[in-house]
């Protein structure tokens, strides 16, 4: 509506700037640029950021990565930047720690990110449902999550970890079960644990908010035909809210690829975590432990990649997996 | 007709059940690991690793909390102090230059806008960790390694905001008003400062909160560019108090109880702004 409305307005400055002719086209020129001007002020500030503390540092990643500082001789006299190719790269990929924590962030994604997206999407669409009681509650209760900072969220988990202060492991210490949370197999599946706890209730909301805006009507004619509500849920109600799902699901990929707060934090108390345990562990190990920069930039870079074509790959298989969807109909 | 009516019924009351109890358990889970810190945070050290939660008997709430602030020559409050400062003041300057760059891209046309913005949905995919050398190596080439700068002005950019800016002005400020602002003769940037910014206001406070949230969190920069104690924030303190923790145990009452006060800022925020961040939520996933 307001871009009717818009067009018409400027149809009908049009129509006047005409009229009156080559004056008038001249004060246009000089408004389109005060306007230009005035853009670019507001724009100037954040480009600004964008460049110093995103473009270059990219760019620094990079150029690092082809770099290495060699020191000739026996590590005597002064030390020099080489440049190496991709010998940085190939120090990287052979790298059995760092290729175990690239599996372990794969492990990762693909435990933690199907139950995160389900379990949200479950939970909003039985809000949905109508037949929740105290549902504003409910989604309070969901959401505090999300006001705990990660390393927090981390550490209560730690202590409800730790024998000895944890009333969870005394409970089922009771029913003669022992578990240790922090053990080889268990490590993993208890910082998925954490991850979730912490963001199941956001995307919950994020999705609730999706399907708020769905359309009563849609949802009445699904019920007219005869559909129950768990057929509408299924059938009706979540193919509406597909973008949502894409975009949840992709921040929550990217969120994954970078894992580092949580294992950091376990890494104090469980040796099963060492300090190369995920991607962005080994960077942080390689630049500030090892002072390796051109080992991290490759690894950073690596990194980067893996998530650009993830991303890249989820935007191009769902835009066609929904072609598809509208062909069919 | 009856009997096919109390049929339909009896699973419908059991669906019912079922899926309050599914939510009431959802919600037990959330709440339960921040129950369990608060009542942590009422115990001495010997109570604590007794693990007799319930019992009220050795309430020790107000000597975790002095021993809170007075541990390690009171660094706590520093930490706290800092926090407030990097995520408020922070946040507030972030949310200023990202909706302002968000309302330009929306009003104004000029070429190769799309592939500028393109730009900067880009940098929302970026990985932190993947900016962290260049960063500290960029700081410590500028003298900057070690200040608050350091943390700063890293966190002030924040390019899911432009994203939010641009579908907020394209909601809440009609294109009218600048025309006919325009008309009357009002410069560009005082129309946006007077007229755009107050409409903009709801959106504003949106990505406010949402920055708010993620410099509170932030971790890893502070942890790569501070090694002064005393411009610690909150996170990386508890995280260095954690791990003397293991050596030293009278550190756990005092992470507990650090963690706890951690926790409140955030909540208050968020309770108190409800009304504008359901909007923006609502902004960012469905369109």
């Amino acid at each position: 509506m307001t871009t009717t409305a818009t067009s018409r307005a400027t149809a009908a400055a049009r129509g006047d700037a005409r009229a009156s002719g080559t004056a008038a086209h001249g004060s246009r020129k000089a408004a389109r640029r005060r306007q230009l001007a005035a853009c670019a002020v507001l724009m100037t500030p954040f480009f600004l950021l964008l460049l110093t503390v995103f473009l270059i540092p990219v760019g620094t990643a990079v150029s690092l990565s082809f770099f290495s500082d060699d020191q000739p001789g026996l590590g005597f006299g002064p030390e020099r930047t080489v440049f190496v190719g991709l010998r940085s790269y190939a120090a990287v990929l052979t790298d059995p720690t760092f290729l175990s924590g690239l599996g372990t962030v794969a492990l990762y994604c693909l435990i933690y990110i199907p139950l995160m997206v389900i379990g949200a999407l479950a939970l909003a669409l039985l809000l949905d449902s109508g037949v929740v009681r105290l549902r504003s509650w409910a989604q309070l209760g969901l959401f505090l999550p999300h006001a705990v900072p990660g390393i927090i969220a981390a550490l209560i988990w730690l202590y409800l970890y730790t024998p000895g202060i944890s009333p969870v492991i005394e409970l089922l210490g009771k029913a003669d079960i022992t578990v240790d949370f922090l053990g080889v197999h268990t490590v993993l599946p208890s910082i998925v644990n954490i991850a979730l706890w912490s963001n199941l209730g956001y995307n919950m909301v994020v999705f609730y908010a999706a399907l708020q805006a769905v359309p009563r009507e849609v949802i009445e004619a699904s019920v007219v035909d005869g559909a129950g509500p768990v057929r509408t849920a299924l059938l009706v109600k979540t193919p509406l809210v597909r973008s949502s799902i894409v975009v949840v699901g992709m921040f929550t990929l990217i969120w994954a690829l970078q894992l580092f707060t949580e294992p950091m934090l376990l890494s104090q108390s469980s040796p099963m975590i060492n300090s190369r345990f995920s991607p962005s562990m080994y960077i942080y190990d390689a630049a500030f432990t090892r002072n390796n920069y051109s080992l991290a930039a490759a690894a950073s870079v690596v990194l980067l990649m893996c998530t650009i074509a993830l991303s890249y790959g989820i935007t191009r298989w769902t835009s066609r997996a929904g072609s598809a969807e509208e062909a069919a109909r | 007709m009856s009997a096919s009516h109390t049929t339909a019924l009896r699973p419908r009351l059991l669906g019912r059940a079922s899926v309050n109890t599914v939510v009431a358990l959802s919600v037990l889970y959330t709440l339960l690991p921040v129950l369990w810190l608060v009542l942590a945070a009422t115990k001495n050290r010997d109570a604590l690793f007794g693990s007799d939660l319930l019992s009220l008997g050795d309430f020790s709430f107000v000597q975790n909390l002095r021993d809170l602030f007075t541990m390690d020559g009171g660094l706590y409050g520093r930490w706290y102090v800092n926090s407030l400062l990097y995520a408020v003041v922070g946040a507030a300057v972030g949310a200023l230059v990202s909706v302002a760059c968000g309302y330009a891209f929306d009003k104004y046309r000029f070429r190769h806008k799309e592939k500028l913005f393109g730009l900067v949905l880009a940098a929302v995919m970026v990985p932190q960790t993947v900016l962290a050398l260049p960063l500290y190596l960029m700081a410590s080439g500028a003298g900057l390694v070690n200040t608050f700068w350091a943390v700063f002005i890293p966190v002030l950019f924040n390019p899911f905001g432009v994203y939010l800016g641009r579908i907020f002005s394209h909601g809440y400020v009609p294109d009218e008003v600048l025309e006919a602002a325009r008309v009357d003769g009002a410069g560009e940037l005082t129309t946006y400062l007077r007229v755009s910014l107050r409409m903009l206001g709801p959106g504003l406070v949106t990505v406010f909160l949402f920055q708010l949230t993620a410099i509170w969190n932030n971790f890893f920069l502070p942890m790569v560019m501070l090694s002064d104690q005393d411009l610690y924030p909150v996170s990386l303190g508890l995280y260095q108090w954690n791990s003397s923790a293991t050596v030293s145990p009278e550190y756990y009452p005092v992470v507990i109880m650090g963690s706890l006060l951690a926790i409140v800022p955030l909540i208050l925020a968020f309770v108190l702004l409800q009304r504008f961040w359901r909007s923006g939520l609502t902004a960012g996933a469905v369109k």
